[in-house]
């Protein structure tokens, strides 16, 4: 659904689907015209997707709380400064990137999967 | 030039929807689930792998029939610079910190937001460090 998503996407905009660089063109591009907040309408409708999906099945599960907020922060950060200097996340890089065969993003997929491993790995795996 | 922005905008809302659901359904807005899937010298779950090579098994074919010669050669040129490998280090260190990347944290954002505040809002002033460090790029 995912990829299905991000193809239908380009076809019909010529848009790269990344979350990252959507929240990116929303603070730093000047918005001329009404339609360059389509951003800002992709964001509304990931929410959207997740309440829908969430009116017919149990998330509960999946919805962590009290998480260490220092960590919590300092994730944000680092989520917020390395997209913004690596030009992508997973949406971006892993699987539009990738599915374009860019080498880029390859790379960036394969760098970013091995420090979040480490990462977790130091961590002491999921506590 | 008006219609052509609202269609743009309903597109991008019934793609983001996709997504989102996409996401839910997959566990991907589960930050426990991620930070197991990661978790490979330890308690590893490779459930996850499904999802991203679901989405790979459509968007490879997809993109290969889609892209035109011009932008396949655009794609090539890309170069692999020292900004894409520290700002991708840097992404999977935070990713692997809380388990949210930006997608998955905004789209479960609206069930649990005083959670996710803690995540989003340090991601968003990330983002403004980055442009004053780096430039606009």
């Amino acid at each position: 659904m995912i990829g299905v998503s991000s193809i239908v996407f380009f076809i019909s905009m010529r848009k790269i689907a990344g979350i990252s660089g959507m929240v990116k063109r929303l603070i730093t591009s000047s918005k001329s015209s009404i339609g360059d907040w389509w951003p800002l309408l992709f964001l509304i409708g990931l929410m959207l997707g997740t309440l829908i999906y969430s009116a017919f099945y149990n998330v509960e599960p999946a919805l962590r709380q009290g998480y260490p907020k220092e960590l919590l922060v300092a994730s944000g950060l680092l989520v917020g400064i390395g997209t913004y200097i690596g030009n992508g996340c997973t949406s971006g890089h892993g699987v539009c990137g990738i599915g374009r065969l860019s080498k880029r993003s390859i790379v960036a997929t394969i760098i970013f999967m091995a420090t979040a491993v480490i990462t977790v790995a130091i961590m002491g795996g999921v506590s | 030039m008006k219609k052509t922005a609202i269609t743009k905008m309903i597109i991008a809302l019934i793609c983001g929807t996709l997504f989102g659901f996409g996401l839910s359904m997959s566990q991907m807005i589960n930050p426990d689930k991620v930070q197991g899937f990661l978790d490979i010298f330890g308690d590893w779950d490779p459930t996850l792998a499904w999802v991203m090579g679901g989405a790979l098994l459509v968007s490879v074919p997809g993109f290969s029939l889609l892209l035109t010669k011009e932008e396949r050669a655009q794609i090539k040129q890309g170069d692999i610079d020292t900004k894409l490998i520290t700002g991708s280090a840097l992404f999977g260190i935070g990713w692997g910190l809380s388990g949210y990347c930006p997608g998955p944290a905004i789209s479960v954002s609206p069930l649990i937001i005083t959670e996710l505040m803690w995540f989003l809002v340090p991601l968003v002033i990330g983002m403004i460090v980055a442009r004053l460090m780096v430039g606009k790029n």
